[in-house]
């Protein structure tokens, strides 16, 4: 098997500018933050973002990196509103396709079955049909058998990825990957999805350490669908990573109201190690 | 001590589960979560609720089943599920918006975006909860139809129609159906103390309104006491009707903070909460 470490650095020097880029988690639970932050330290720019958005969004819409964004929402959870996804939306900063959860998860399982769609009902009847003017509807060759009907949907188009970024609990040097919280949430998918899968990780462990406590069904990824391993012990901060740890309330808090120039120059100007000792230096002033 | 403003509206949210039999209870905001704790407590036992997170849980919290977001998401196209969710605004029809305020290209004001709202109203019963109702709600014409009302449904054909349904709206002010010819919005009972005047001008609609409205029943002493001395002791219920009024985006989204002790420890986290 082959060895696939790498630091969050090389990884992101494997993606390139105007690439479609799946980005996992959920809001602001557990994302790749470590991942996004060396993004946000490339000069890559010009991507489409499929997301299901959180302060992820958030980042790289302030930074300017967004060309396209296919979402559902964007939300940092305990606050309802990503401020800097809202204020890139009110200057039309960027393109949206704005689907709902559901569709979002489908055009996903499309794109890792290599199907062109799924049929889904939800979007018929709804403004989704109206901002997304690309999607088309598709007829069941199947008749009711009661009533006779020929049911349309709508053709959810895949979502098919040049890259995946997703943040895991504890994941091999092969990159099986492990999450160890209480959802998954789509991180399979967004990999399976992709063209290539990077995949960071509170801890890289052997092999057979990943099923010594914890049941078969945590171990989530599967090496072939994934292209590299970063470890990146709190990578996910200050989104949460249960049960490593919870969020991260009050630098979030920070986050969110803090003009992002001021942020990023306190926060993201150095590289991770830089990052999270920023970080402790500034919880450790708060607690004084 | 008769009943408060906020407990007519948690009964009122309660009452939206009854006869439901064994599907998941989605409410969104603190007053439905409550309403579906006292359904569950009382006359809908078999009604299934969350920790918010990942997990179905007994009103003790006690965990009987996963609930992910991809199979959470199954409950809703499979239909057993009710989910009560806010709306920044909700016309005559019921269709209703979380996205945007303005042009969607551009907006004025963004706000959560569609959520779940399109694939929850079409597969599902949703219902919605307002907790200020006023014409900034209550509109015309919607800038963005995330969740789908009646009219939009019908126009859409079959496969829009077939499980679509949106059994009621409560506000501050009354219960609201479609039990009309038309599907259009009805004024289906005031609570007490509310004029059928004051919800009119609280409504930038034409609203159809019975020649006899009756007023949203009483709680019963025992629900009185479960609401106020089981699952919502510190009062919270107080503060998300007769508070300064939530913006428009944050509207029954599950922002409200609770200090509710069994609402707030069975979780009504904002995110699961937000969406569906």
């Amino acid at each position: 098997m082959s060895d696939k470490t790498m630091s969050a650095q090389e990884a992101v020097g494997r993606l390139e500018s105007g690439m479609t880029l799946g980005i996992g988690g959920w809001g602001s639970r557990r994302k790749p933050m470590a991942l996004v932050r060396a993004l946000l330290r490339s000069g890559i720019t010009d991507l489409t973002v499929v997301s299901y958005g959180g302060p992820d969004v958030g980042l790289l819409a302030a930074a300017g990196r967004i060309r396209k964004l296919v979402t559902p929402f964007a939300t940092l959870d305990s606050i309802p509103l990503e401020p800097h996804y809202r204020a890139a939306r009110e200057r039309g900063a960027f393109e949206l396709m704005e689907v709902d959860e559901a569709s979002f998860m489908w055009g996903l399982h499309a794109a890792a079955n290599r199907l062109p769609f799924l049929p889904v009902r939800s979007g018929l009847g709804s403004d989704v049909m109206r901002v997304n003017p690309g999607l088309r509807t598709v007829t069941s060759p199947y008749a009711d058998e009661l009533t006779g009907v020929r049911e349309e949907f709508v053709a959810m188009p895949a979502l098919r990825l040049d890259a995946a970024l997703v943040h895991m609990n504890r994941a091999d040097r092969a990159g099986n990957g492990q999450y160890l919280g209480p959802d998954p949430y789509f991180d399979d998918l967004f990999c399976e999805a992709a063209d290539a899968a990077y995949v960071s990780c509170e801890r890289i462990v052997d092999t057979a350490e990943l099923t010594k406590e914890a049941a078969p069904q945590t171990l989530l990824l599967k090496r072939s669908s994934v292209t590299g391993v970063v470890e990146a012990p709190n990578g996910a901060h200050f989104t949460s990573c249960a049960p490593d740890y919870g969020r991260d309330e009050a630098f979030q808090k920070l986050y969110a109201t803090t003009p992002y120039a001021e942020f990023a120059e306190r926060f993201l100007g150095g590289d991770e190690h830089a990052y999270q000792s920023t970080v402790q230096a500034w919880q450790k002033e708060r607690h004084q | 001590m008769s009943p408060t403003p906020a407990e007519y509206c948690v009964i009122a949210c309660a009452e939206a589960w009854r006869d439901n039999g064994e599907v998941l209870a989605s409410p969104m905001g603190l007053i439905p979560s409550i309403g579906a704790r006292l359904a569950k407590r009382t006359f809908s036992p078999d009604l299934l609720l969350t920790d918010g997170e990942a997990m179905l849980v007994g009103l003790d919290g006690t965990p009987e089943g996963w609930l992910p977001y991809r199979q959470h998401l199954t409950m809703v196209t499979g239909g057993r599920r009710h989910v009560m969710m806010g709306a920044s605004q909700i016309d005559r029809f019921g269709n209703q918006n979380i996205s945007c305020v303005g042009d969607w290209a551009r907006p004025k004001r963004q706000l959560l975006g569609v959520r779940g709202a399109p694939v929850n109203t079409l597969n599902n019963p949703t219902s919605y909860w307002i907790p200020k109702h006023s014409r900034r709600v209550f509109v015309p014409k919607v800038d963005m139809v995330c969740g789908v009302g009646y009219d939009r449904a019908a126009a859409a054909g079959p496969s829009a129609t077939r499980f679509h349904r949106i059994p009621c709206v409560v506000t501050d002010l009354g219960v609201f159906d479609f039990a009309t010819p038309d599907h259009s919005m009805r004024l289906a009972s005031l609570h007490p103390g509310v004029t059928v005047e004051r919800v009119r001008e609280a409504t930038g609609f034409e609203l159809y309104v019975p020649d006899e409205v009756p007023y949203t029943r009483e709680p019963t002493p025992a629900e009185l006491e479960l609401i106020r001395e089981v699952i919502d002791p510190s009062g919270a219920r107080d503060r998300e009707v007769l508070g300064a009024g939530p913006i428009p985006g944050a509207a029954g989204t599950g922002a409200a903070k609770t200090g509710a002790a069994e609402a707030g420890s069975a979780g009504t986290g904002p995110a699961k909460a937000g969406d569906r």
